[in-house]
């Protein structure tokens, strides 16, 4: 049987989560191996809970939010950006290809974009095989 | 121990077909603090919502699961069945398999396993939830409607009837938008000036409207209920509290500018009221064109004003305006095509758009109301091209909706004031809407020539200096036609107004595509946005005729009254909160907050957090390095909690 990947996948409310709700109603297909997490803003999105995905086992971390420019709450995804880019040096410090993190700005009118994105990842890791090196064997 | 209650819902076949949900309830079920799990049709209608509740009283269930479609549809519906039923309703969680499962495979394995995996991580994080308590806010009882079209001017005065105060924004000098410059309306060919300035003057003289015209937007500050708007009152130079509209100044400037109002056809003094009819009937002073700010002399004007009314020195302000609610009626540019260099507009003087077209027609416009062109000369053959922009992948992919009706419309009112030969170039007859077939049989009958094809280009004749050949295909023959005619009407795109995206940022909402505003729900809420209490009205949402903006106006005055009618409302309770055991001191919160809702308590040095500031975002929680802060419903606990469901299957 061929490897399915499982993705994490954390979308902000008002944009990635709607796109990705947009690709839904327009009936674009998938791959089915992302689960996406809700929260209200990418800037809630803590470096332990990527950290936290890949020990759960996470094959791969996909972020989702609004343009820059575009947060609902103005700011937020400003520093999502420069915390999520710190956190991307951690986990290639820590020996996590970085191919295996993605962030991406998907607005809400962008639900081809989000088809794709997802599409186009889960190929990505699907072709970097499994991720051992963070997960916690339970 | 929790006791959870799961709602399978099928949707019909929306969900069924590419997800068991029999199967998923009975997963469910094996779940860990699952009481009870059953899947149903239709679980938000009414048997649905009723099933829900009488198992939370005979099962006695503290939290409930429903598994059915977005949150961003019915977690509402839901939370409402939950408070009915006497539980908080923040005890509720949506699992959304249908717009992020059902819809996106055709995979009935892949659906399954993916549902199963979501409903998991539901209730890993729904053991976790803690009821919360929504907060309670006065609402300010007035309204604001930017833009003062034909949209904003119809919600102004609905709202302005049922007694709420209203501010009603403008950025011209006048109000009355695109629809004062048009000549006659289809189908009726009612004359566009008589069915609206009535409204105008309306607008003028209720007591409940403040009209600002020459105004923006510059800030918006606050929330639902409470917003806090900045206008900057743009400089006039003419203090229209001194004016008394006698027009004198008018009369006498030897200042040239291009009339926005006649698209340009003809100039306009400096000082200037837009049109006859403009509301306000006060003169502005446009400064490029204005002999004494280009040259330091002049102030003519200023000599023959008895009012002492001019003032050069007058400066923009800025005025603070509070209300409820907000409803944006912006409404839209027609497509500059200029770049489609194709058509000659701009190179050849027979070309010309539509909204030059329609102060042709009219009786206060450049030409009196007699079809001349720019040479002076009547023509003797007339193209409409429709679908210039729109319908087009490289440019507007959306159909503009109304430039079939109105080339129609000016195929009828050339017939009428001209002894043309007039054709019509388009790609397919769009007359979906009441009593527009019918005209459109009425103009056919009009000795009016169909040709079923796009126009592909405009060039100068080569044998007659002055007139223009129009190259296109003709579908229904096949073949490539050439017709020389004098006169070119191009019928384009409506597009967002240039600054839309800035006034979307102003107000927190999303755009699609094009850049017109993006409705919350295309269906179900399309005044809405995902700004709570801002709506949208009109053009500025996408293409529509006049009726369907009024109706959409009337509907989001009713929308904003929804907010303003009441004294009081209640806000989500997702705020963040300090836990002032662990606070660092770092004050980390107080800098990142884009609203300054943490403030630091100096005396017992921690932070804290203004509740009724918060939006609930979850920055702040984000960065407290000592995981004091706890963002309400997305605690670090149950995000947590929610991806090792995930993860588990």
């Amino acid at each position: 049987m061929s490897f399915e990947p499982k993705i994490l996948g954390i979308a902000c409310n008002w944009c990635t989560y709607t796109g990705a709700d947009l690709a839904g109603t327009t009936r674009l297909e998938y791959p089915q191996n992302l689960r996406v997490v809700r929260v209200m803003c990418s800037s809630r999105i803590n470096p332990s809970f990527i950290f936290r995905a890949f020990q759960l086992g996470a094959d791969g971390v996909l972020v989702g939010g609004c343009h820059p420019g575009d947060c609902h709450y103005n700011t937020g995804n400003l520093y999502a950006r420069r915390r999520l880019a710190v956190t991307r040096k951690i986990l290639e410090f820590a020996g996590i290809e970085p191919g295996r993190f993605r962030v991406e700005w998907i607005s809400a009118s962008e639900g081809n974009k989000f088809a794709e994105v997802v599409t186009e990842f889960t190929r990505q890791i699907k072709n970097l095989g499994p991720q051992n090196k963070f997960k916690i064997s339970q | 121990m929790s006791r959870i209650g799961v709602f399978v819902c099928h949707c019909g076949l929306n969900i069924a077909k590419t997800v068991r949900v029999s199967e998923l309830a009975q997963f469910a079920a094996t779940l860990p603090d699952v009481v009870v799990a059953k899947d149903y049709k239709f679980m938000c209608s009414t048997p649905g919502q009723e099933m829900i509740a009488n198992d939370i009283k005979q099962h006695k269930l503290d939290r409930i699961i429903v598994t059915a479609c977005s949150p961003l549809m019915h977690e509402q519906t839901f939370r409402k069945v939950l408070a009915a039923s006497g539980l908080n309703q923040y005890l509720l969680t949506i699992v959304n398999i249908r717009e992020q499962v059902s819809w996106v495979t055709h995979d009935i394995e892949e659906g399954t396993a993916k549902a199963k995996a979501l409903l998991n991580g539901a209730v890993y994080r729904a053991r976790l939830l803690a009821p919360l308590t929504s907060r309670v806010i006065d609402v300010n009882p007035d309204v604001m409607v930017i833009g003062a079209g034909i949209a904003g001017i119809q919600a102004a005065l609905e709202l302005a009837n049922t007694g709420k105060k209203v501010y009603l924004v403008e950025k011209n000098s006048t109000i009355g938008g695109h629809m004062a410059q048009f000549d006659k309306t289809f189908p009726t060919l009612d004359c566009s000036a008589c069915i609206l300035t009535p409204k105008m003057d309306s607008i003028l003289q209720h007591k409940n409207i403040t009209m600002l015209t020459s105004c923006e937007v510059s800030e918006v500050k606050g929330f639902v209920g409470n917003f806090d708007i900045t206008i900057r009152q743009k400089a006039r130079y003419v203090d229209h509290g001194k004016c008394n509209a006698c027009l004198a100044c008018t009369e006498k400037c030897p200042g040239k500018g291009v009339s926005e109002w006649d698209e340009g056809l003809v100039k306009r003094k400096a000082i200037y009221i837009p049109f006859p009819q403009a509301v306000p009937q006060k003169p502005v002073i446009d400064r490029d064109s204005c002999t004494f700010f280009k040259k330091g002399k002049c102030r003519l004007c200023e000599k023959v004003c008895e009012q002492k009314a001019i003032d050069f020195d007058q400066q923009d302000t800025f005025i603070q305006v509070k209300a409820g609610a907000v409803i944006l009626a912006t409404g839209y540019d027609l497509m500059d095509t200029k770049p489609l260099i194709q058509y000659g507009y701009g190179k050849y003087p027979g070309v010309y758009n539509a909204l030059e077209v329609e102060r042709l027609f009219n009786s206060a416009g450049p030409t009196g109301g007699k079809v001349t062109m720019r040479d002076g000369r009547e023509p003797q053959a007339i193209a409409v091209l429709h679908c210039i922009g729109s319908r087009d992948k490289n440019n507007s992919e959306h159909c503009s909706r109304v430039c079939c009706m109105y080339s129609l419309k000016f195929a009828h009112l050339f017939k009428e004031k001209t002894s043309a030969d007039v054709y019509q170039f388009y790609i397919d007859m769009r007359a979906a809407g009441k009593g527009y077939e019918e005209f459109y049989n009425r103009i056919i009958g009009e000795d009016v020539k169909f040709i079923r094809g796009k126009g592909a280009r405009v060039a100068q004749s080569p044998d007659e200096e002055g007139r223009l050949i129009v190259e296109a295909e003709d579908t229904i023959t096949g073949k490539f036609i050439k017709v020389p005619v004098d006169m070119v009407v191009l019928s384009p795109a409506m597009v967002p107004r240039a600054d839309s995206r800035d006034i979307a940022r102003l107000f927190n909402l999303s755009t699609d595509k094009q850049g017109f505003f993006m409705e919350r729900h295309p269906k179900l809420a399309p005044l809405s946005t995902m700004s709570e209490g801002i709506f949208i009205a009109g053009v500025c949402q996408s293409p529509k005729d006049i009726p369907d903006t009024v109706a959409q106006a009337n509907g989001a005055a009713a929308e904003a009254l929804t907010i303003v009618v009441k004294d009081k409302m209640e806000l989500e309770a997702t705020t963040a909160m300090v836990n002032p055991a662990s606070c660092c001191a770092c004050q980390n919160c107080v800098r990142v907050c884009p609203y300054g809702a943490p403030f630091f308590n100096e005396s017992k040095g921690v932070s804290e957090i203004n509740e009724a500031l918060c939006k609930g975002c979850g920055l702040c929680a984000s960065v407290c390095p000592s995981s004091a802060i706890i963002a309400r419903h997305f605690t670090n606990d149950q995000v947590l909690a929610e991806m090792e469901g995930l993860m588990e299957f």
